[in-house]
C-alpha cells in the first residue's frame, strides 16, 4: 500500500468526526448514541436527529450486522475507482440498528455470491498514516 | 392550500434550441435560450418578468446573464425535483403579491461537459458524504440508486421487479420514437434490455438516464393575467413539495420516497382523484425511481409497481400514459431532469404534442425527484 499512490478521495476528519477516524484508525467503530431516547445513529453529530437532546455520547458498535442494501459497480464513477470495478458498495445495518453506507470486502463480486440479509461483520483497511476505512466482508462461520 | 388551486397557471413552456449532444453551447447559454423560447410561447417581453427562479446555477448569475432584477428570487435546490419546487414557490408568490410573472429556468451541459472537464471532482469536505459516501465509490447516483433497488428486489421479489423496470424502460422508449426531440429513438425490445450491460447491478445500462445538454423554462403567472395570453392557461391545480434526507445511507425506507406525502397532498389540494387523471410525467433517472414512485404517488400499494406497468399498459396506446415525451431514459437527462416533465405536461395539455398526444389530454400529474430519491415535488396541471 505505501509503494502505491492512493488517488481515491480520502476523508478529511471534522470536528464531530474527529473522534470516529482515531477509533477507526484503532480497528474499532464507534457511534454516537443519545442518553435520552437511547437510540444509536449514524453519521456521528453532537445533537441528536431523533430527539434533538443534546445528551449525547460516543459507545462502541459491535462491528457485525446485515447486509441492507448492495450494488455491483461496473463503470466506476470516478477514474481513480476503474482499477477496483467491478466493485461492491453496501449499506449495512449495525446489530445497534444503525446503517452505514460501506464496503462489502472478501467476496466475489456476483449476485449470486451475495444476499441482502446475509450476515456481515466489520474489517478494517488503512488507507493513510491518518485513515482507516471501516470496511464490511461475509461474517465468518460460527457467528 | 386548496384556496390557491387554479389561482395561477403555466403560460410559457420550452427548450432551448437544440438539445442532446450540443457540444458548442455553455449552461447558461441553454438557460438564455429556453427563457427566450418560453418568453415567446408565452407572449410575454423579458420585462414582464418580476419573478426569477432557478437551480444549479444561483438566480445572480442567471439575473446577470439575462439582464434581469427581479422583485422575487429563489434558488430552491433540492436537485431534480427543484423546478416543480419552483412553481409551487411561484404560485404562493404571485398570491402573495411578491411577483406577478414568474420565469423558471434550467440549462446543464452534462453530456458535454464530460468531455470539457469539470473539475478534479472531490468537493466540500464539510459534507457528510465526503466522508462517509465517496471514499467507497459511492458516488454520483447510480450506485446510490441500484442499492436502494436491491432492497425492494429483496423484500418484493428479483424477477418480478426485473420485469417491471424492463416495462418501463421499454415502453419509454415507445414513446420517444414519437418524439423528434428524443436523443434515443431506435426500437427497444426485451431482449435488448435483458442483454444490455452493466452499469451497477441490479441496473443494465438501459436502466439508467441519458446524459445530454439541454435547457428548458417555464412561466408561470397571475390566473387574471394567464386569462388574457395567447394560449389557454394549464392551472396549477395542487403542489406540494418535501425530503427526507440528502445522502442515500440516510434514506429513511430505500422502497419508498416522499412521493407518499407530496402526491397525496397535491392531489387533495387540486380536489382531483387518481382516476381524474389521463397523463403521468414521473421523473426516471432510472427505471427503479418511476416504479417506486408510482407507488408512493398511490397509483398501486407498495411492491405492486411490477404488476401495475405490466404489459405495456404505459406505451402507446396503452391505458395509462406515463413519460410521453420518451422521458429521462431516452428523450434527455441533463441531471436535473424535472424541467422537462413540466414542459411536456404543459404541452400534452395544450395538445401540441403531435403523434404522441394523448387524446382528450385535460389533467395530468407532475412527480419530479430530487438527489438520492431524497426530494419530491408533485404537480397536479390541467387545462379547461
Amino acid at each position: 500500500m505505501a509503494e502505491q499512490t492512493y488517488d481515491k478521495p480520502i476523508p478529511i476528519p471534522q470536528p464531530e468526526s474527529d473522534y470516529y477516524w482515531k477509533k477507526a484508525q484503532q480497528g474499532e467503530l464507534w457511534l454516537r448514541r443519545c442518553d435520552d431516547c437511547e437510540i444509536a445513529y449514524f453519521y456521528p453529530r453532537d445533537i441528536c436527529p431523533h430527539c434533538f437532546s443534546r445528551n449525547t455520547s460516543w459507545v462502541q458498535s459491535s462491528g457485525k450486522g446485515t447486509l441492507h442494501a448492495f450494488a455491483i459497480v461496473h463503470r466506476a464513477p470516478h477514474p481513480a475507482f476503474k482499477a477496483d470495478a467491478p466493485y461492491v458498495t453496501a449499506l449495512v445495518e449495525l446489530d445497534e440498528g444503525v446503517r452505514i453506507p460501506t464496503n462489502l470486502v472478501e467476496v466475489e463480486p456476483e449476485p449470486a455470491q451475495i444476499r441482502v440479509g446475509m450476515a456481515v461483520e466489520a474489517v478494517f483497511e488503512q488507507i493513510t498514516d491518518e485513515i482507516t476505512l471501516p470496511k464490511f466482508r461475509p461474517a465468518k462461520s460460527g457467528l | 392550500m386548496a384556496k390557491l388551486s387554479k389561482t395561477a397557471a403555466i403560460v410559457g413552456a420550452a427548450e432551448s434550441d437544440e438539445i442532446g449532444e450540443v457540444p458548442g453551447k455553455s449552461a447558461l447559454q441553454h438557460h438564455a435560450e429556453a427563457a427566450h423560447n418560453a418568453l415567446a410561447d408565452a407572449g410575454l417581453k423579458k420585462s414582464d418578468v418580476d419573478g426569477l427562479f432557478t437551480t444549479g446555477f444561483s438566480t445572480l448569475s442567471i439575473g446577470e446573464y439575462l439582464g434581469i432584477q427581479p422583485r422575487f428570487t429563489d434558488c430552491t435546490w433540492v436537485g431534480g425535483s427543484s423546478f416543480v419546487v419552483h412553481v409551487a414557490h411561484a404560485l404562493a408568490a404571485i398570491n402573495a403579491g411578491y411577483c406577478e410573472v414568474a420565469l423558471i429556468t434550467h440549462g446543464e451541459t452534462g453530456r458535454s461537459a464530460r468531455v470539457r472537464g469539470r473539475g478534479s471532482g472531490f468537493s466540500n469536505p464539510n459534507q457528510p458524504q465526503e466522508q462517509y459516501e465517496t471514499p467507497y465509490g459511492i458516488m454520483g447516483p447510480p450506485a446510490a440508486y441500484a442499492m436502494a433497488c436491491s432492497r425492494y428486489m429483496h423484500q418484493y421479489g428479483e424477477e418480478r421487479t426485473r420485469q417491471g423496470l424492463a416495462e418501463i424502460a421499454v415502453s419509454t422508449r415507445k414513446w420517444a420514437q414519437l418524439n423528434p426531440k428524443a436523443m434515443m429513438r431506435d426500437p427497444m425490445t426485451f431482449e435488448d434490455y435483458h442483454d444490455s450491460r452493466w452499469i451497477a447491478w441490479p441496473f443494465h445500462v438501459l436502466d439508467c438516464c441519458l446524459v445530454t445538454d439541454a435547457g428548458g423554462a417555464v412561466v408561470v403567472t397571475s390566473a387574471e393575467r394567464a386569462r388574457n395570453l395567447k394560449k389557454k392557461p394549464v392551472w396549477v391545480l395542487g403542489v406540494a413539495e418535501s425530503h427526507d434526507h440528502n445522502m442515500f445511507s440516510q434514506m429513511p425506507d430505500l422502497t419508498s420516497t416522499v412521493s407518499r406525502v407530496t402526491g397525496k397532498a397535491a392531489l387533495q389540494m387540486a380536489g382531483v382523484t387518481h382516476d381524474d387523471l389521463d397523463l403521468a410525467m414521473i421523473y426516471d433517472s432510472f427505471t427503479y425511481t418511476t416504479l417506486v414512485s408510482l407507488e408512493g404517488l398511490g397509483f398501486c400499494k407498495p411492491g405492486e409497481g411490477p404488476d401495475f406497468v405490466k404489459a405495456q399498459r404505459t406505451a402507446p396506446g396503452g391505458d395509462f400514459p406515463l413519460n410521453t415525451s420518451g422521458g429521462g431514459l431516452s428523450y434527455t437527462h441533463t441531471g436535473m431532469y424535472g424541467m422537462f416533465l413540466l414542459v411536456e405536461a404543459t404541452r400534452q395539455l395544450r395538445g401540441e404534442t403531435g403523434e404522441r398526444q394523448v387524446p382528450d389530454c385535460k389533467i395530468a400529474l407532475v412527480n419530479g425527484t430530487g438527489g438520492q430519491l431524497s426530494s419530491t415535488g408533485t404537480a397536479i396541471l390541467a387545462v379547461d
